[in-house]
């Protein structure tokens, strides 16, 4: 920020904040050490502001607003930890809970803590709560995907089309409680635009889409993320100079990344680097 | 060379003819060294608001939109597969599974003014005899209830009760403003809505110059009918600010929100009279692209409008130097396909945009990007036709009628349980118990239990309201709203309890899906509802659940229907309507 023209002061929580014009109230206040929760912003994608766990309360707006993706504007009053705002989010986070299986988006684990989320007081006698209830999708060796799993937080649809990969193989269809990530008409994704660069993998953040190989030690019992060691290198089928970060488990990769904030990839990859490292160990 | 995939499945020459019919022979031309990426990407989305007509066309052809068709209208317009199939299972009147007949398809609306004249059995009894019924939600034809749409295979679309003669009962009323040329006009003819007082205003307007038209509607204090009460002359004024780019004018005609039907009877019965005063909103914010994006549900209102452009045309009313303006303007019209979410403005540019009617985020609000991006004027066709009369009478002359807050007069349908249902026109401030009288007073038990006031989206209020006066004002400081100008009455031999759970229902089905506050707390107020209907009362933490889902819809969903989607069911509690006496 070079000129006061171009930074807008505000206020969160009590705090007097600066921050550059065009900044979100998110990152501003990330400036402030003010952890909001998010889940459906990403980095290196477009807002889409469809979760609502990031609300915030500004004053003089009626509803509360999309920390995520409104910009801050000079002289506004910002409120992220009001009843309001607590109540919203935790609300949020028990309609997830109560529909969807959130036993590996990780990050949600801590806010349903935070916000006191009670994600079974929606089954009633008799009645259980609706739920997506979806058979998993395995339809090939690099990846599944378990709509159960979904929050639809369109991360992938975005990765897959306008934001990174330009394919367009997936997209919402459907409305309302009924709305799901789909193919054309529900075609496998053989046959479908796919072309696995993963990039779909590399955003979700519940485990959805997930590598194959993930899911088959996930259902082993095998699954250590904690014992797992990331090595950083670089692409090497050509010229890109894509970073991948491999992870791996008892000396065996078990998936490829990239950094989100990396300067060439944006965390997206092509088939190549994503999957592509089989040469380097013999199948199991 | 195009980088867009395809399965195997292939259109057959009907769907071929049918689409090319529907969108002529427009295809997007990809230059072999283009890609998709950017410059391609921008290209296609210059054709894809035909994306829409070209699966109406589909879905009539077959009967249902086939593989193969969606194919071929994805790679004639460059849309991807996948896309093109989200917005395909967006709507309602569009099948994506074979349904295994070809025969047209009744639809039998299932909402409260129909459920309670006995829907469910007409429903039955029709697919008892082998037709094919679909409930649907309400059709706009809440006083003709249980009211009918027969959506046509290889046919038009067709309303039954269109072949019957206008009922209108203010008729000749002489105190009429907006609706004077109902019934009394040839909705088909030009020459018949000129000699009946049309393209005055117009004239006028001309006259004047923008300017002037600007600050009369400013000052005749005009707000939105479409449901949220916004000053139309604030909208106009911020669309005819902005230049350098084109711009539109919206006639809000989705007109879906359950108990509102008075937009198509304007459109059917009196067509010129929304030509003409879009023409003004054109005029006036110098837009020279006017859209009227119309309900799929109704075929007479579509065809009469098309009509009426056709006509409006070839007099130089439309067109280059429209009425001698020295001002392009032109309409559009386009159908939508069963989604009461589409009519939220933003909603309903994504849907002639061809994506999927899901709402965006405001702001940036319509006035500056709106349509494609580009600053819009979206008003509802009640809202509009004031213009004509303000434009005509002078603001003060305007504002001569009805309260200092709510000038004018008000459309108000009235539906339920009264003797005279239909469509009226009253001065506001006049008392819900007068409006009631209006249309014949109650039928059913005749002792009032509760009404319904502004639609699904609105409120209950009980019998003591009688004495509200209908103004903006007093229906704010009541906590109930006119919204879209129902009025539906329930007498005390309803069961109120099924007219709740399938409000609750509706708001679940008609929920775009993209926010989780209201795709998932539609769902769960839903299944809360079934459940009090099963046991017959509300325990308490039922009942701090359904508070506890209000508040997060009304406070974090992106949009209206989120916002509103547990009013109608709050207030049905607080009045003990439902769940036992509180
Ligand atoms: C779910 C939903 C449905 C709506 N449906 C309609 C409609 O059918 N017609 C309409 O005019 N406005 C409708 N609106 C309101 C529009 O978003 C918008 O406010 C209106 O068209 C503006 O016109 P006005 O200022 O003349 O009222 C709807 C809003 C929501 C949230
Ligand atoms: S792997 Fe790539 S192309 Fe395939 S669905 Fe995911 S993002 Fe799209
Ligand atoms: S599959 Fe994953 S990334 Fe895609 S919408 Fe669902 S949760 Fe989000
Ligand atoms: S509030 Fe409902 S209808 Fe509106 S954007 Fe959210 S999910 Fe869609
Ligand atoms: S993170 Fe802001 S709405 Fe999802
Ligand atoms: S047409 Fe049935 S309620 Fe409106």
């Amino acid at each position: 920020m070079t000129s006061s023209q171009t930074s807008v002061s505000l206020s969160i929580d009590g705090n007097q904040v600066q921050v550059p014009e065009g900044t979100t109230i998110h990152k501003a206040c990330e400036s402030a050490e003010i952890n909001t929760p998010t889940l459906c912003w990403a980095e290196n994608l477009t807002p889409v502001n469809v979760c609502r766990v990031c609300v915030v309360e500004v004053e003089g707006n009626r509803t509360l607003v999309p920390s995520c993706a409104r910009p801050a504007e000079e002289g506004m009053v910002v409120h992220t930890d009001s009843e309001r705002v607590r109540h919203s989010r935790r609300m949020v986070l028990e309609f997830l809970g109560s529909g969807v299986d959130l036993d590996q988006a990780t990050p949600l684990h801590e806010w349903i803590v935070r916000y006191d989320a009670d994600i079974t007081r929606y089954d009633q006698p008799e009645l259980p709560a609706a739920v997506i209830d979806e058979p998993i999708k395995i339809q090939d060796d690099l990846y599944i995907r378990d709509y159960n799993r979904c929050v639809l937080c369109y991360k992938c649809v975005e990765a897959c089309g306008d934001d990174a990969q330009h394919t367009f193989a997936i997209a919402v269809a459907g409305r309302g409680f009924d709305a799901r990530i789909s193919t054309e008409y529900d075609v496998e994704l053989p046959e479908s635009a796919c072309v696995y660069c993963g990039n779909c993998i590399g955003v979700c953040p519940t485990g959805a889409i997930q590598f194959k190989t993930e899911f088959d030690l996930r259902l082993a019992g095998d699954w250590r993320p904690d014992q797992q060691e990331i090595t950083r290198t670089v692409c090497s089928y050509c010229g890109v100079g894509c970073n991948l970060e491999i992870h791996t488990q008892d000396g065996r990769i078990v998936k490829a990344t990239s950094p989100a904030d990396h300067s060439v990839t944006s965390g997206h990859l092509c088939v190549k680097g994503r999957f592509g490292w089989t040469y380097v160990q013999p199948s199991t | 060379m195009t980088d867009l995939h395809f399965t195997d499945d292939r259109a057959d020459s009907t769907e071929i003819e049918a689409v090319a019919a529907a969108i002529g022979n427009e295809t997007v031309v990809v230059v072999d060294t283009e890609r998709l990426i950017r410059g391609g990407t921008e290209r296609r989305h210059q054709s894809r608001h035909l994306l829409l007509p070209a699966l109406h066309a589909l879905q009539r052809a077959k009967g249902w939109i086939t593989p193969g068709g969606l194919n071929h209208v994805a790679d004639v317009l460059q849309v991807p597969p996948a896309e093109a199939y989200g917005v395909a299972t967006f709507y309602e009147m569009f099948r994506t599974v074979d349904p295994g007949h070809s025969e047209s398809v009744t639809h039998v609306c299932v909402d409260a003014a129909c459920q309670i004249a006995g829907s469910d059995t007409l429903g039955d009894e029709l697919a008892a005899k082998g037709t094919a019924v679909h409930r649907s939600p309400c059709l706009g034809q809440c006083e003709r209830a249980p009211a009918r749409f027969v959506q046509g295979v290889g046919t038009p679309d067709e309303v039954p009760a269109d072949s019957e003669p206008l009922v209108f009962h203010q008729q000749g009323d002489p105190s009429l403003r907006l609706l004077k040329r109902i019934g009394v006009v040839d909705p088909g003819s030009l020459d018949s809505y000129r000699s009946n007082g049309g393209y005055v205003a117009l004239d006028r307007a001309i006259e004047m110059g923008a300017a002037a038209v600007l600050d009369a509607v400013a000052d005749s204090g005009l707000s939105g009918r479409g449901g949220a009460a916004f000053p139309t002359g604030v909208k106009w004024r911020a669309v005819a600010a902005e230049e350098g780019c084109p711009k539109h004018v919206v006639a809000n005609c989705d007109e879906s929100e359950p108990g509102t039907f008075k937009d198509r009877v304007v459109m059917e019965n009196d067509p010129f009279s929304i030509i003409e005063s879009l023409t003004i909103a054109g005029f006036a914010t110098s837009a020279e692209n006017g859209w009227i994006y119309i309900r799929g549900e109704y075929p007479l209102a579509a065809a009469r409008l098309e009509a009426a452009i056709d006509q409006a045309r070839n007099a130089g009313l439309l067109g280059p130097d429209a009425a001698g303006s020295g001002h392009t303007f032109d309409i559009e019209i386009r159908r939508g396909a069963g989604a009461y979410i589409c009519g939220e403005e933003t909603a309903l540019f994504a849907s002639i945009e061809g994506f999927r009617g899901e709402p965006r985020s405001k702001p940036p609000f319509p006035t500056t990007h709106g349509l494609f991006g580009q600053p819009t004027a979206i008003n509802n066709p009640e809202t509009l036709l004031n213009v004509l009369d303000i434009v005509a009478l002078g603001a003060d002359e305007y504002r001569s009628r009805g309260t200092e807050k709510s000038p004018g007069t008000k459309l108000l349908c009235l539906s339920g349980r009264v003797a005279n249902p239909g469509l009226y026109e009253v001065e506001f401030g006049t008392s819900l118990g007068q409006v009631l009288e209006l249309a014949g007073g109650l039928t059913g038990s005749s002792e009032l239990r509760a009404v319904l006031l502004g639609g699904a989206a609105g409120s209950f209020v009980g019998p003591e309201s009688l004495g509200l006066p209908l103004t903006l004002e007093d229906t704010r400081n009541l906590g109930t709203t006119l919204g879209s100008g129902v009025v539906m009455a329930f007498t005390t031999d309803v069961d109120m309890t099924p007219v709740l759970i399938r409000i609750a229902e509706f708001f679940r089905n008609e929920s775009c899906g993209q926010c989780v506050p209201c795709r998932i707390g539609t769902q769960r107020q839903h299944e809360t509802l079934v459940q009090v209907g099963r046991i017959g009362s509300i325990t308490a933490d039922r009942r701090q659940l359904v508070d506890d889902m209000a508040r997060a819809m009304a406070d974090a969903s992106i949009c209206g229907l989120g916002h509103t989607a547990s009013s109608a069911v709050s207030s049905a509690l607080a009045l003990g309507l439902i769940g036992g006496t509180t």
